[in-house]
């Protein structure tokens, strides 16, 4: 029922799923011991840890987990999270500690759909009925859950408390009391960070590369770097008759050094995008077509689309000359940059390209859902499932749906339709490594980068073991040496 | 007396309702929607019914006029509705926990740049191109041309990061819980020095140059040449006779301050994480949560039109003169 990545990180530490994902991001049991799919993969069945209790005392059961089910397909219930569950046919609880779900179709993301965090049904059954969920106390005063940690406190604008479950059903988390701090302003997070005032933050690339080098700083805290879980691209509108030619798409990608733009924008903390999926994850694969920098060969497709330079270097066709318009949105300067750059470098071919950056909300409202665009610079966010159908596939391209760069290509339809339809992950990897293919020869978007999350986290703190689920997977086995700590709590 | 602010309080109604009528049509121009900031547009996950039926919840669907009515209505009854944002709080409770660190802050500014710039004013004023006139002059300059966040950070950097004496930003140390009561005390000052200190600094420069201005005017006055001609003591004269006149215009300027008192200043709560009203409304505005805008708008105008009417009463208080013309008027 949080929304923002800041009060999601706090609920993972409130609340467990059925399942979870491991340093890996392989789906494990959390509150289930085990499960077992139906050779049609039509039933799933989970068998629940006995010894899992909520804050209250209550024992966790399987009737909390219909009731969870239950709270996410009814409409009154603000959730981003309601498609997934929308493929069960129903959720039924066999006795206290098995939970079987039928799906009305083979669904991928059945597991994972699990991974929602359980609600107590003792708790939140009456405003559930009532329709009135976002008016419990649980939302703020006390959220009960079955985590590790305990919520203590809540001052709005300042802080959020939350301390060791001495009852958590994997064992109590080693440091005891966790404070959130509301920080609005990055450069006054930097500055604690400089004061040792806080112990774990994120920073910004230059931050990383630039700021904190000096012994002082990596003597106070362990800097981390992993691959993040959004991608930069630039984007072009497929309506547009220049960009419907894939040759122009692909001399486009050639006439762009991915690397040394990483190096520019990010100072060189990102990986190259080859596709929408991150490097390292089971879905993702690196043998697809690529498109190194090589100007005589953008030049070269670009002829061949019909577009040949005029006496000042000029590309033009039909006696028009190749400019267009790359938006993106405000308040983000790497975007900013990314454009800068890709204006420069097609420059260099004889295309103008002219930057607009525009405010978030009415880029979104004017010009992307109104189709107004030429090209753009924007991000993906990706999930932890390869499922892609709504960016993708063509039935996606109303003017609400995502897929608003008007992608169309049936191999690709039918490869997301078969990938979003098995629960079989070899069979998956198989459908979705042809998808990876498919994009990078189409190239309906440039996929520039992937940048990696940069936090750093106080030196006190041991015990993180970094991996490409990133470094807060085993947030509870995180600890201070006795001689190290700084704060008491009680 | 009683008339006229009464008169002057009839005609604030209008007021206010202009003032709240133009902010909601402003407010829902403005373009992104509540409904559509929260679902997370461009997420994969994004979901239409969901964004329908929070429309629906927050009365969005209806026409403009209909939805200022219905605002209107409610708060006619002193119920300014519920946020948008995912807590759903009252808007009135949230106000009322940023409102009191707002003001204390405020408050205290304001009388540290009044107990600052009226002897800075009159000194300067009195001592009209002496070397203490130049360098004020100069700091007033400086004042008046240095950003508040660049201040603020420099501050910061030298008296928190380098010196390590003070605290950078919150209200509290993370373990203020178990602090003994004095430590308590002492930590939460200590988080208010430096956002303080910037504020005052702002305000300081101006102040001053309006005080050192109506000093130099008054002055030059026949009856400040009387007093000293009676043989009055330098001190006496300034002290009493024309700093009283001279404080006139600053009672006017300090009555227009009164609902920046409210408003809190939002770069210096930004910079120094401090939870006033200041970050409510930038938080709000960003999340297009129109409950909690109108919220603020609506006590901070009514003050800022109270604040005015005072400012008007208690200067013809002050000043006789505009005393007696009023009555005159009205007869």
């Amino acid at each position: 029922m949080l929304s923002d990545s800041a009060s999601f990180e706090v609920g993972g530490l409130l609340y467990n799923g059925l399942v979870t994902r491991d340093k890996n991001l392989n789906l494990i049991g959390d509150i289930a011991e085990s499960w077992t799919f139906s050779r049609d993969c039509l039933e799933l069945t989970l068998q629940l840890k006995k010894n899992v209790r909520w804050h209250d005392g209550r024992p966790f059961t399987a009737d909390d987990a219909v009731f969870t089910y239950e709270t996410m397909i009814d409409p009154r219930t603000p959730t981003a999270y309601r498609e997934d569950f929308k493929a069960v046919a129903s959720a039924v609880a066999q006795d206290p500690y098995t939970l079987r779900v039928r799906y009305k179709e083979p669904y991928a993301k059945a597991l994972q759909t699990w991974e929602t965090w359980m609600l107590p049904r003792h708790v939140l059954e009456p405003y559930a009925r009532a329709g009135k969920l976002r008016d419990a106390p649980q939302n703020r005063a006390s959220p009960v859950g079955t985590g590790p940690y305990l919520f203590r406190e809540w001052r709005p604008g300042e802080k959020v408390v939350l301390v060791a479950n001495p009852d958590y059903f994997q064992g109590r988390p080693y440091l005891s009391r966790i404070v959130y701090r509301i920080i609005p302003s990055q450069a006054t997070i930097f500055l604690e960070l400089k004061a040792k005032g806080v112990d774990m933050a994120g920073l910004t690339a230059l931050q990383y590369s630039r700021q904190t080098d000096y012994p002082a700083f990596r003597k106070a805290y362990n800097k981390y770097r992993y691959p993040g879980n959004a991608y930069t691209y630039l984007g072009f509108n497929l309506k547009d008759p220049r960009f419907r030619d894939v040759r122009v798409r692909r001399a486009l990608a050639h006439a762009i050094d991915k690397r040394q733009l990483i190096e520019f924008v990010i100072g060189g903390l990102g990986r190259e995008a080859t596709g929408p999926y991150k490097p390292g994850t089971w879905a993702y694969t690196a043998d697809v077509r690529t498109y190194p920098y090589d100007l005589a060969r953008a030049r070269a497709l670009l002829a061949e689309a019909g577009w040949k330079p005029d006496s000042e270097g000029i590309l033009v066709k039909d006696g028009r000359p190749f400019q267009f318009e790359l938006m993106t949105n405000q308040g983000n300067d790497e975007r900013k940059r990314v454009a800068e750059i890709v204006q420069a470098s097609l420059k260099e071919l004889g295309v103008q390209v002219d930057i607009r950056v525009i405010e978030w909300a009415s880029l979104l409202k004017e010009y992307i859902k109104k189709r107004r665009f030429d090209a753009i610079i924007l991000g993906w966010g990706i999930g932890l499932d390869p499922d892609q159908f709504n960016i993708w596939h063509s039935s996606k391209t109303a003017p609400d749906e995502l897929n608003f760069i008007s992608y169309a290509n049936p191999e690709v339809d039918r490869l997301l339709e078969d990938g979003r339809r098995s629960c079989v992950q070899a069979d998956r990897t198989k459908y979705y490594r042809r998808l990876q293919e498919v994009l990078a020869e189409d190239q309906p978007l440039i996929f520039l980068y992937f940048r990696d999350a940069l936090p750093v986290v106080s030196s006190r703190v041991k015990g993180i073991t970094p991996a490409p689920a990133g470094i807060r997977h085993n947030f509870t086995e995180w600890f201070v040496p006795r001689h190290l700590q700084r704060y008491t709590a009680g | 007396m009683l008339g006229y602010a009464l008169r002057r309080l009839l005609i604030a109604i209008p007021l206010l309702v202009g003032i709240t009528f133009v902010s909601f049509l402003v407010i829902h121009l403005a373009p992104g929607e509540p409904a559509e900031i929260q679902t997370g547009d461009l997420s994969i996950q994004s979901d239409k019914q969901m964004r329908e039926r929070l429309r629906e919840e927050y009365g969005l669907d209806k026409p403009l006029p209909v939805q200022y009515w219905n605002w209107v209505k409610r708060l006619s009854r002193l119920d300014f509705g519920k946020s948008f944002s995912p807590d759903a709080r009252p808007v009135l409770q949230k106000i009322g926990e940023r409102l009191p660190v707002t003001l204390l802050l405020n408050v205290v500014e304001m009388l540290l740049i009044i107990a600052l710039s009226v002897p800075i004013g009159v000194l300067s004023a009195t001592r009209q191109y002496s070397t203490f006139d130049k360098v004020t002059t100069v700091f007033v300059f400086v004042g008046f041309a240095t950003p508040d966040f660049w201040f603020a950070l420099l501050l910061i950097m030298l008296f928190g990061v380098q010196l390590d004496w003070l605290p950078i930003s919150g209200l509290r140390q993370i373990n203020w819980e178990y602090f003994s009561f004095w430590r308590q005390q002492w930590d939460f000052l200590s988080h208010l020095i430096l956002p303080i200190t910037v504020a005052t600094f702002g305000g300081l420069a101006g102040f001053s140059r309006y005080m050192r201005q109506s000093m130099l005017e008054v002055i030059r006055q026949d009856y400040v040449q009387t007093a000293r001609a009676k043989g009055l003591a330098e001190r006496v004269v300034i002290g009493k006779h024309a700093l009283r006149n001279a404080l006139l215009p600053i009672v006017t300027i300090l009555g227009l301050s009164l609902p920046g008192l409210i408003g809190g200043s939002i770069i210096v709560e930004s910079i120094f994480a401090i939870p006033g009203m200041g970050q409510l409304m930038v938080q709000a505005v960003f999340e297009r949560d129109y409950p909690v805008i109108m919220g603020n708008l609506v006590v901070v105008s009514t003050l800022t039109l109270v604040a005015n009417l005072v400012a008007d009463v208690t200067y013809s208080l002050v000043d006789p003169r505009i005393r007696v013309a009023g009555r005159r008027s009205r007869r």
